[in-house]
């Protein structure tokens, strides 16, 4: 509704700041939460890095890479990702084995790719290549899938989750396979298969423990049990709850938790930085990150549930998710409810390309969002 | 497949994406409502519970050992002090594999196979986040090769602490004492909260009976440490104002001793066994307690080695063994102005009463003859030259009207045969024999009966009456003071070293003996005084200044046959007689008695007499003979 007259300054520029992020086709609210988020990380990271103004700068560069990515992807035009999907999901695959090989090659664990001027991770790509592919392939075929069709997702899903987890990589594997598991969910699997395959999971689980590394197996006991290693395996479980949990209601104060300061705390400023939130800003400080993420979560959520086409949809509202899936994973293994697995917490964790990758989704999902009145 | 499935009903599909996004925004809500309960469990439930650990990770509690009281001599040099030393210390909770630990020190070789057992249990039963001296006195280059693989060690470092030093070496060594390594044994009777941050106890000696006045008592403050256990002074916003417990230092101890009688009468037997006690009788103060061999306490406050140690323990000499408090031989002839003393007591005999020498004593219808020390006797000697002349006779006959009961209750008023409790630890009675004591002392029935020629040898010293050479000064001291008895004593005053305030130590005073009519000790002194002027000590005392009152004695090693002659050269050197002398000076108010103690000597005026009077002088002239000359015997040859 618009109307004829602005009576105050301050609406004036909250509209005039609306069109002009409706130029650039972008979500007003999302990029508020999204950069609440990045300032209040970029605070944190400060303090968990033990007072590093270096720290600062790198992450924010890399923050800058990220809102780049995200800018550039927002403004694609309708049907430009579409057509992109399967070869960037190919171009992914390929590189993942070429790291498999390298890693046989070279007998040891083999993450990267090193392209000379720059390393990056192949899974990485694949986080966001496993869910564009799938909504790609659910959008020629018919709402709930049939067995067929889920024959082929969970192939188009399991072959990239199968080659992280043997690089090995278990949190990055698992992180791809939720990915695509999630696309199947909202693109509306039945029921009474979604708990046969809850059941067949547990089955494969049981299976596959006999494939997991030793150190994957300890990371799931020392969950269970983490005063078994309290100094080995166990170690970051217990300082990270004794961290939060020295926190309180108000925190020890910005820059005074001692856990984070004197590095009790293993990982304070990267896959452990939430524990650093929680003991120095308290359970108060925690709940307004959390609760930043929550707003994020469901705007996207509600994005995604506003476009008309099945691609645009399946992808954004499984990027929505997928983002909470890190927020949760991550809070819940610094706080104990979950094993320990490499996940950075998003855009507040130090290092690592995951920050990128998560602002290069809320661009896709942005444009997306401003090109919903096309179904395809 | 049906046709209606292959078709796409985009309002369907739409109203099923709905229905999915809204069931996932659910399911975000309801993990995000987990996270915040687990959130709330761990910080307002658990808060106290974290809030502990949390402290207990970032606060160690570190001990401020207080510096152990200084040792002076009664002049005030130092004995004891306390000196800067580098040691390896370890913190238990910051090494996860002792053994591995222990076991690579020894491969960069600080440490020794044989050193594992020890610092394994000593840190086993040290608390966790206490650092313990696992390695003392490292030199320079031990450091500098820890310093290479310091990173190979975490939980281990280098400490400054202040270290045990002895600064005259082996001087008053058995005084003194000395501390060393707290042992197994130490931690299972001392509390080690009162020992934080002290690596060492007194283990003997002064530095032994003093522990508890000597140590003071530790402080401690609560330092700020990060995860490797290193103290941090501020980091973050955190900083280390964190509360101190001030501790209090040590007492520092005036010894009695004087240093430079004590370095003369150790220079005096040097390469000798010997023990010499020197004691101020007016008030016990021990002026020289000298036990030769000695050895340095330096080595035990550093850390001997297995091997050091060995070879002290083993040495046939034995220099860790105290002979001056600890050491029982017979007291010989040295004794006889006191049983003079107790036939005057009992009116057994008059000082003018003469007794005939023929050089032997025997008992009626008893071939056996108690010989005399001269094979053809004294002739004619009253109880004065009796004493003057070491004549045996008199005091076997004089031994015999006694009786042991009436002999040995008037020895034991002049402290034989029980401990003059002087304050350091170990003292030995010695053995003023009963009949009731050989009863409970022998198994068979035969050799329980107490035979009367077992007190007749009482007289002169041998048999079964055994002194240490503390005892024998003390009592030399008693007969000079005529009767005035101090109970012998190593610590003279305590001094706070904060506030200076000296504390002086009171002599104790013990019973004086009865000996009926006072004028009983002129006759007991004037016979000791005619033993250094015309006895059997004369040469000794020649020339001296002031008047010396002494007695010679002999100690049998072992028992001559009948009829056989004591031949020393054909004896081995460790069969022969021990050497004695006691005295004290001047006669008038004597302000010395020494007891002088040869192993093996062989003779008391000859090899122990001159020692003393070297240490009269030194004492009462301050004359010292020059460093590096041992005495050597004058040629009294082998009488008394």
């Amino acid at each position: 509704m618009l109307r004829e007259e602005v009576d105050s300054p301050a609406q004036r520029t909250f509209a005039r700041t609306v069109s002009v992020l409706g130029t650039f086709k972008l979500d007003g609210p999302l990029i508020t939460g999204l950069a609440l988020i990045a300032i209040f990380g970029q605070v944190v990271l400060y303090s968990a890095t033990g007072g590093d103004p270096q720290a600062i700068v790198r992450g924010s560069l890399r923050l800058a890479i990220g809102v780049a990515l995200m800018l550039m992807l927002a403004q694609t035009r309708p049907g430009m990702l579409r057509r992109w999907t399967p070869v960037l999901y190919a171009v992914g695959l390929v590189l993942l084995i070429v790291v498999d090989a390298i890693g046989y090659i070279g007998k040891g664990a083999q993450r990267w790719l090193d392209l000379g001027f720059v390393r990056f991770q192949p899974s990485e790509i694949m986080k966001l290549a496993v869910p564009m592919m799938c909504a790609w392939y659910l959008r020629e075929r018919s709402l709930p899938p049939d067995w067929r069709t889920l024959l082929v997702v969970a192939t188009i899903i399991l072959a990239p989750t199968a080659l992280t987890i043997a690089q090995p990589d278990l949190g990055t594997g698992l992180l791809i396979l939720s990915s695509g598991a999630i696309v199947v969910l909202l693109a509306g699997l039945q029921v009474r298969v979604i708990l046969a395959l809850l059941a067949a999971g547990v089955g494969a689980a049981v299976v596959g423990w006999n494939f997991l590394h030793d150190y994957q197996r300890q990371r799931v006991l020392t969950f269970l049990d983490p005063q078994t290693d309290p100094l080995g395996a166990g170690y970051h479980i217990i300082q990270s709850t004794i961290a939060i949990g020295s926190g309180g209601l108000f925190g020890k104060g910005y820059l005074r938790g001692s856990q984070g300061q004197l590095e009790f705390l293993p990982e304070r400023s990267t896959d452990f930085i939430f524990a650093v939130v929680g003991e120095e800003l308290g359970l108060f400080g925690a709940l307004l990150l959390i609760l930043l993420y929550l707003f994020v979560v469901l705007r996207a959520l509600f994005l995604a549930s506003q476009m008309r086409d099945t691609y645009a949809r399946l992808l954004s509202g499984s990027l929505a998710a997928l983002f909470f899936v890190y927020v949760f994973i991550n809070t819940g293994m610094v706080s104990g409810l979950l094993p320990v697995v490499g996940v950075p917490l998003p855009l507040v964790s130090y290092g690592g390309t995951s920050a990128v990758t998560m602002l290069a989704g809320f661009g896709m999902l942005m444009s997306l969002y401003a090109n919903r009145k096309f179904a395809g | 497949m049906s046709v209606r499935g292959r078709i796409k009903d985009f309002w369907r599909e739409q109203r099923l994406f709905e229905q999915r996004s809204l069931a996932a925004s659910v399911v975000v809500c309801v993990l995000t409502l987990a996270l915040f309960s687990r959130l709330v469990w761990l910080q307002v439930v658990q808060y106290d519970h974290y809030a502990e650990l949390s402290q207990g990770n970032r606060v160690r509690t570190e001990p401020l050992p207080a510096p152990r009281g200084i040792i002076y001599d009664r002049n005030g040099t130092i004995l004891a002090e306390n000196r800067p030393a580098y040691q390896l210390e370890l913190v238990p909770e910051q090494v996860r594999d002792l053994d591995a630990t222990l076991r690579g020190l020894v491969e960069i070789g600080l440490f020794t196979p044989d050193d594992i057992d020890d610092a394994r249990r000593i840190v086993r039963s040290s608390r966790p986040f206490d650092s313990v001296p696992i390695r003392l006195h490292l030199n320079d280059e031990e450091m500098a090769r820890f310093a290479v693989h310091r990173f190979e060690f975490p939980g281990v470092d280098i400490r400054t602490r202040l270290a045990r030093y002895y600064p005259q070496g082996e001087l008053a060594v058995h005084a003194l004492g000395h501390v060393g390594a707290i042992s197994p044994a130490d931690l299972e009777r001392i509390d080690l909260g009162e020992y934080a941050g002290t690596s060492t106890i007194g283990k003997i000696g002064i530095e032994a009976a003093y522990e508890n006045v000597l140590r003071g008592r530790s402080g401690a403050r609560e330092i700020l440490v990060n995860a490797r256990g290193r103290s941090v002074d501020k980091v973050g916003a955190l900083d280390a104002q964190l509360p101190v417990k001030e501790g209090k230092p040590g007492s520092d101890l005036y010894l009695t001793i004087d240093l430079e009688v004590q370095r003369a009468a150790e220079q005096a037997v040097l390469n000798q066994r010997a023990a010499i006690v020197a004691i101020d009788p007016n008030n016990g103060d021990v002026l020289a307690l000298v036990s030769r061999p000695g050895f340095d306490p330096n080595l035990f406050a550093r850390g001997l080695t297995r091997a050091e140690f060995a070879s002290l323990n083993d040495n046939p000499n034995r220099p860790l063994f105290n002979r001056a408090v600890r050491g029982v031989y017979p007291p010989g002839s040295t004794i006889k102005p006191v049983v003079a003393l107790a036939g005057l007591k009992h009116a057994v005999i008059a000082p003018t009463d003469s007794t005939f020498c023929s050089g032997g004593f025997s008992f009626p219808n008893s071939t056996h003859r108690f010989r005399d020390w001269r094979p053809k006797g004294h002739g004619n000697v009253d109880m004065v030259s009796a004493i003057a002349q070491s004549c045996d006779v008199y005091f076997y006959e004089l031994a015999n009207r006694l009786g042991v009961k009436r002999l040995g209750d008037f020895l034991g008023e002049f402290g034989l045969g029980q401990r003059t409790g002087i304050d350091i630890g170990g003292e030995k009675t010695g053995l003023v024999p009963s009949p009731e004591w050989k009863r409970s002392a022998f198994k068979s029935r035969r050799a329980q009966v107490w035979f009367p020629g077992e007190t007749v040898i009482m007289g002169i010293g041998q048999g079964y009456v055994t002194s240490t050479p503390l005892q024998l000064a003390h009592m030399a001291g008693i007969v000079g003071m005529r009767g005035a008895s101090f109970q012998p004593r190593l610590v003279r005053q305590f001094r706070d070293p904060t506030t200076r305030k000296v504390t002086p130590v009171a002599p104790k005073g013990l019973p004086a003996p009865d000996v009926g009519d006072a004028k009983n000790w002129d006759v007991a002194i004037a016979g000791m005084f005619a033993v250094t002027h015309g006895g059997t000590a004369s040469r000794s005392a020649a020339g001296a200044p002031y008047s010396i009152a002494g007695k010679t004695g002999t100690a049998q090693v072992f028992s001559i046959a009948q009829n056989a002659k004591y031949d020393e050269s054909t004896i081995g050197e460790l069969m022969r007689d021990h050497a004695w002398f006691v005295a004290f000076a001047p006669v008038e108010a004597p302000k010395i008695a020494v007891a002088v103690l040869v192993e093996n000597g062989r003779s008391g005026s000859g090899v122990a007499a001159p020692i003393a009077r070297l240490i009269m002088d030194a004492y009462l002239l301050r004359k010292f003979p020059a460093a590096n000359t041992t005495v050597t015997a004058v040629g009294d040859s082998t009488e008394e």
